[in-house]
């Protein structure tokens, strides 16, 4: 009994409490540092064979054979946003978008005024994906990404031929609400991007996620349902940052002066 | 029954987390519509409950009493921790389904109620045992909502056909309900009003009792 009552004090004692504490903190977090260091390579071929996947995915050939070939057969390429032309180096391959937009010399900062993403900074570079069907360029993939309720959200936005109808966008990476938010990603939302129209006859930017359901033109006549997207409820902040990143990356600080000569060039030989 | 044997099977029907004590029903909610993640995440929650025991119980004679619940949620936090990245490295599809769940296990109020209630007072391989008892038990209502859900919700089993629909030319209509988070709390209420009419020590006696009351006056 006295032993007990003894071994309880000690165990209770402060410098007992600071040893179990300062020992199992040192052991956890070489648990927690060894697993995330050892385990991220195979994280990080993961995170690039599933943002490949949704290249396919917006692309619409997600479900056309072996995904590693089907990938091969798009043209991944360096486009200086500014100009709108393509490049040869930054190399496509390895390029970070994000650690580039970081960077003094790859990144710049974005004017307030233009930043409709909320996201600052930019890389100089992006790259984009052009398919083709034969010779001609049947569809462009673009990256994009923007802030939503939480967090950024990182995508694809794939375009048509004519720069404006959409084919398809899907988002890789955010940390929306779960089960509100994060419907972005699933699958029944996603479809309901093909076909939408990015800009008006004016050229101006039309596309919206609005809230509730898209009414059809030809049943109401009030408003113009190729430019609008159904909301998700519960997640109106989440749809408007989808609408505001949308709108910055088709925009004249984003793609802008790149789909401007895509136009162009579109069906020819670039 | 021997004891050990009885710490691994109790937990199973007689005292079930979910059924029983209606622990842990967060996540029974979320991650049932498709039996993949369900199964995914009950193999999570076993090995943390069973690893989060032992280790507690391994050390219990040197845990002070002052910080012991902040021991154990650090034990418990850090294998989640390792669980969540193994399942990013190895199982990416169905834990991207998972998103913040496999995190919330460390909220789990089974593996903490364990450590607390079990592991501070048996050793270690009790401990386990009655980790991967609880864990199991979790496991089985996961997976007798999920198949229903799944059944029901898209007629697929882990993503097999099984009843061809009619959007597909088939006979069977999918249930939206089965695919939405309140079927599950109507299933796991079914099921413990069917498994505590079959085993009537598990009813609660009620907190207290209304009487009725003459009044004489008049109000």
């Amino acid at each position: 009994m006295v032993e007990a009552v003894a071994a309880t004090r000690s165990r209770d004692s402060i410098s007992n409490t600071l040893l179990v504490a300062i020992t199992l903190s040192l052991v956890c977090s070489l648990l927690v540092a060894g697993a995330a260091v050892l385990l991220r390579p195979k994280q990080l071929q993961n995170a690039a064979e599933y943002r490949q996947s949704i290249i396919l995915e917006v692309a619409g050939l997600a479900n056309s054979g072996d995904p590693a070939t089907a990938f091969a057969a798009i043209e991944p390429r360096m486009v200086e946003l500014s100009t709108g032309n393509y490049v040869d180096s930054p190399a496509v391959e390895g390029f970070d978008a994000e650690d580039a937009a970081r960077d003094p010399h790859l990144g710049v900062r974005i004017p307030a005024a233009s930043d409709i993403a909320s996201i600052r900074r930019r890389a100089r570079y992006a790259p984009v994906y052009l398919v083709r069907s034969g010779d001609a360029i049947e569809q462009v993939i673009l990256p994009v990404y923007g802030s939503g309720l939480w967090s950024t959200m990182y995508g694809y936005l794939s375009l048509e031929a004519d720069g404006n109808t959409v084919r398809g966008l899907s988002f890789y990476s955010h940390a929306e609400t779960p089960g509100l938010g994060d419907q972005v990603d699933r699958p029944a939302w996603r479809a309901k991007w093909q076909g939408k129209k990015l800009f008006g006859a004016d050229g101006e930017f039309y596309l919206e996620v609005i809230r509730g359901t898209v009414v059809d033109i030809s049943r109401s006549g009030a408003s113009d349902s190729r430019y609008q997207v159904d909301g998700l409820a519960g997640a109106t902040l989440t749809g408007r940052g989808v609408t505001n990143l949308v709108h910055y990356w088709v925009g004249p600080h984003g793609f802008g002066p790149y789909l401007a000569k895509f136009r162009e060039n579109a069906g020819k030989q670039p | 029954m021997s004891d050990t044997r009885k710490i691994l099977v109790d937990p199973l029907i007689d005292k079930n987390p979910i059924t029983l004590q209606v622990l842990g029903i967060c996540s029974a909610l979320a991650v049932t519509t498709s039996l993949m993640p369900a199964l995914l995440m009950c193999a999570a929650l076993t090995s943390v409950t069973a690893f989060s025991n032992a280790t507690i119980s391994s050390i219990r004679s040197r845990i002070p009493n002052s910080i012991r619940i902040i021991v154990q949620m650090t034990i418990i936090a850090t294998l989640v921790i390792v669980v969540d990245q193994l399942l990013r490295a190895y199982a990416f599809e169905t834990s991207k389904q998972l998103s913040v769940f496999v995190g919330l296990i460390i909220t789990n109020c089974i593996v903490m109620g364990r450590a607390e209630a079990f592991a501070m007072k048996n050793p270690v391989g009790v401990s386990f045992l009655d980790g991967l008892g609880n864990g199991l038990g979790y496991s089985a209502i996961l997976i007798f909502v999920a198949t229903l859900r799944e059944l029901f919700g898209g007629g697929t089993l882990l993503g097999y056909r099984i009843l061809p629909l009619v959007s597909d030319g088939g006979w069977y209509e999918a249930n939206g309900l089965m695919l939405l988070p309140p079927s599950a709390f109507f299933i796991i209420g079914l099921l413990i009003w069917g498994i505590r009419s079959w085993k009537r020590e598990q009813v609660e006696h009620a907190d207290y009792q209304i009487h009725e009351v003459h009044r004489t006056g008049v109000l």
